[in-house]
């Protein structure tokens, strides 16, 4: 079975990554190059270090960014999971930012803080922040009423059952938000590379298309999505590890 | 939450955030934000004016004719993956590789291979709307009770029948919040669309904005933006809601 | 019926009115449960025997009415009672020793201690050689073996069963009423058990009060006497067990929808 899933897998790749390469011979337009072309290019800006410096650069934000809203969306979402009243007040902010287009507001944050660091760290912060907050103030809220009970008629102080056992019944979802705010926080990082100034990956892309260099612009692109991918398919197996057995709630987007 | 015994609404506590919002303005702490009546009094200028109109309807456009390919194209394709084991396999790695992908960094590929109109922001639109609704619809599928097939096939039904009357219907559900979820990354795609593009829709207009400084223009286009992002995404929140009852009693 | 009961009541319920909003859970209710024994309270769904349990235990307070534990009355939960929930309500992420332990580690109770009290009642319930499980591992009687284990661990006066074997198979759950019996005979406690299996409360108890929905109310209270202290496998063909089962069926049928 593990032998059919596998070589699935692969005839899969091979499709796709084919089918690449033949619209890239055809070709289907000048600005698309084949796959091998691409690749050629990514090992050329590889063994170069260029794509190493560049995405230095490129994870400074998003690293910045994740964590500062892991901190404080954790916190927030926790205050809202146990304070109908806090619950009342800050949630709906983060409702409409869950829907909302928040890229627009990238224009604003240049007005306001200019096309530094600053900037970009913000957009990576709106863009993972609402998830993380709106998943762990669910999981805290919903915490199985019987096991809060349990602590409650075990005479647990409001403190114990916070700690050992809404938390810890709670961290499988806070998790899951965690990893949907790091697969946010990505298109933040791009998006702020794309839009204020190109820097880092961005950069590659923007010089790239601007001296009509396709292939390292199409590598640059396959590698940051490629890094995404797997970076979150990571998060995604800790995830099952760390909570096997634990049943899993709700997984919000 | 409660107060003197009746029980606030839900979201009535944007009206507080509106007021504080206001407050802030009218203290004028800082000139990035303009108070909200301003900003009001603005809205109601700008929706007459020509760009305003333009950017709604090109706006629009690319939404819904984003969204038709994405429903057309992802659900067909989800319920094949959902009946199909070949298929399904085939295509699953590369529905996840593109549900978790930061698909912002294709939108340049695209306006290189498409340009810079709206074919572009109609494939971003697309592409950020369709994964989710492919994998939701493949789930529903896959969770209908054998015993309903089973069911319809002793009553000697067609395979026709079968789908439209059991298949469906029983996996309406997950479709339905699929093509929710989808709907609101499809507004993310046309704006991220349109501001990487910068010279169509509101990416056109918050670029007019924010060049001229025009504070209370920019955050009246924005609250026009959020307000209608958050309809949409309530109005499927509704729909869904209407079918999810059968939902928790399978 | 007769045979009216010397000793002490261990739980004394009083005058309990419970309101959820406009709806009336409890009327009125007064229930006395003797100590050293086990009461059932038997009743169709609906008819407020989770709410009275909860109420005893502290979790719910009572819209007016006083609940009395060994001569004080309730403000909240206390020591002198342990919990066993419907639906075990085990920490899935801890060990059966630590959820076993988990009751005394509330308490403040040293983690040495804790958890030489725990393999002791871990053996008590036949868990031994389960202790480094996690709840998921288990089957679902075993998990109510954890449960209980917990409960027993505190060393309360006064157990609260809140339907504990409605989650587990027929036959598991036969061999928990056996070991029930065991149990009131052996730990000098007091059991208040609610269920909604007719053969079940009058297999288990000393004493069963029928409580009877809309308003919710204790209609009657039943004593079996004749074949509780005969061998636990002659009590199914009892002909007082099965009188009272068929009486308790009589008043409960037209409650049935």
């Amino acid at each position: 079975m593990r032998h059919r899933a596998l070589s699935l897998k692969i005839l899969s790749s091979v499709l796709i990554f084919g089918a690449w390469e033949v619209a890239g011979r055809v070709p289907v337009s000048f600005a698309f190059p084949t796959f091998l072309e691409s690749m050629a290019a990514l090992w050329v800006l590889t063994i170069e270090g260029t794509i190493f410096t560049a995405y230095a650069e490129t994870l400074k934000p998003l690293v910045v960014g994740v964590l500062i809203s892991a901190f404080i969306g954790i916190g927030l979402g926790i205050w809202i999971g146990l304070s109908r009243k806090f619950e009342w007040f800050i949630s709906p902010i983060f409702i409409v930012m869950q829907s909302a287009p928040l890229a627009a507001l990238i224009p604003l944050l240049i007005m306001v803080y200019g096309i530094g660091l600053t900037s970009k760290v913000f957009v990576v912060c709106i863009m993972a922040m609402p998830v993380i907050v709106l998943n762990t103030g669910g999981a805290v809220r919903n915490t199985s009423v019987s096991i809060v009970e349990m602590g409650e008629s075990f005479l647990g102080t409001r403190r114990d059952i916070i700690m050992k056992i809404i938390l810890p019944a709670a961290s499988p979802i806070i998790f899951v938000g965690l990893r949907l705010g790091v697969s946010a926080g990505f298109i933040g990082a791009i998006l702020s590379e794309l839009k204020i100034t190109p820097t880092g990956v961005g950069d590659i892309i923007t010089y790239s298309r601007s001296i009509a260099d396709y292939p390292s612009m199409y590598a640059a692109i396959f590698s940051i999505i490629l890094l995404a991918v797997l970076f979150l398919n990571l998060l995604e197996r800790i995830e099952v590890m760390l909570f096997k057995g634990i049943n899993k709630g709700f997984v919000s987007d | 939450m409660k107060l003197f015994g009746y029980q606030l609404p839900a979201m009535s506590s944007l009206l507080v955030w509106g007021l504080l919002w206001e407050i802030i303005g009218q203290l004028e702490l800082t000139f990035f934000l303009p108070a909200l009546s301003d900003v009001f009094i603005t809205l109601s200028e700008i929706m007459t004016t020509k760009p305003f109109i333009k950017a709604v309807i090109d706006t629009g456009q690319a939404f819904t004719l984003g969204t038709f390919y994405a429903v057309t194209i992802g659900i067909p394709v989800g319920i094949l993956m959902g009946k199909n084991r070949f298929i399904d396999e085939l295509l699953l790695p590369w529905v996840n590789v593109f549900l978790s992908a930061p698909l912002t960094a294709l939108v340049p590929v695209l306006m290189v291979l498409f340009g810079f109109g709206l074919k572009t922001i109609v494939i971003t639109t697309t592409l950020f709307a369709i994964w989710i609704i492919i994998l939701n619809t493949r789930a529903g599928v896959k969770q209908i009770n054998p015993a309903l097939v089973e069911m319809a096939n002793s009553f000697g039904a067609s395979p026709m029948a079968a789908f439209m009357k059991i298949y469906l219907w029983a996996a309406l559900p997950e479709i339905l919040s699929g093509v929710r979820i989808g709907f609101i990354r499809a507004v993310k795609g046309v704006i991220i669309g349109q501001l990487l593009i910068s010279i169509v829709g509101f990416g056109a207009l918050f670029e007019l904005y924010s060049q001229q400084f025009l504070m209370s223009h920019f955050w009246a286009v924005l609250l026009v933006l959020f307000a209608m992002a958050f309809t949409i995404s309530e109005f499927l929140g509704l729909l869904e809601r209407k079918v999810s009852y059968y939902a928790s009693k399978r | 019926m007769n045979n009216q009961t010397t000793s002490t009541n261990a739980v004394s319920v009083r005058n309990v009115f419970k309101n959820y909003d406009d709806v009336e859970a409890l009327h009125d209710l007064s229930l006395d449960f003797p100590k050293g024994e086990l009461t059932s309270l038997l009743g169709p769904s609906g008819c407020g025997k989770t709410t009275l349990l909860k109420i005893i235990a502290g979790l719910l307070p009572a819209t007016s009415g006083e609940v009395i534990v060994n001569g004080k009355t309730v403000t909240g939960p206390g020591p002198d009672r342990a919990f066993v929930f419907q639906d075990f309500a085990l920490l899935p992420w801890a060990s059966v020793l630590r959820n076993v332990a988990f009751g005394l580690e509330l308490r403040g109770v040293p983690k040495s201690e804790r958890e030489a009290i725990a393999e002791k009642y871990i053996a008590d319930v036949g868990l031994s050689g389960f202790e480094q499980k996690v709840p998921h591992e288990l089957s679902g009687g075993m998990r109510q073996r954890v449960g209980l284990a917990r409960a027993l661990s505190v060393n309360a006066e006064v157990l609260l069963m809140d339907e504990p074997f409605s989650a587990v198979d027929e036959q598991t759950r036969r061999k928990f009423q056996e070991d029930l019996l065991n149990l009131v005979k052996h730990e000098n406690k007091t059991f208040l058990f609610v269920t909604h299996s007719i053969e079940e409360a009058v297999y288990v108890s000393d004493q069963i009060a029928l409580l009877l929905p809309r308003p919710s109310r204790v209609s009657e209270i039943i004593r079996p006497s004749g074949f509780r202290h005969k061998p636990i496998d002659s009590i199914r063909r009892d002909s007082e067990y099965l009188d009272i089962v068929d009486k308790i069926w009589e008043s409960l049928r037209t409650y049935v929808e």
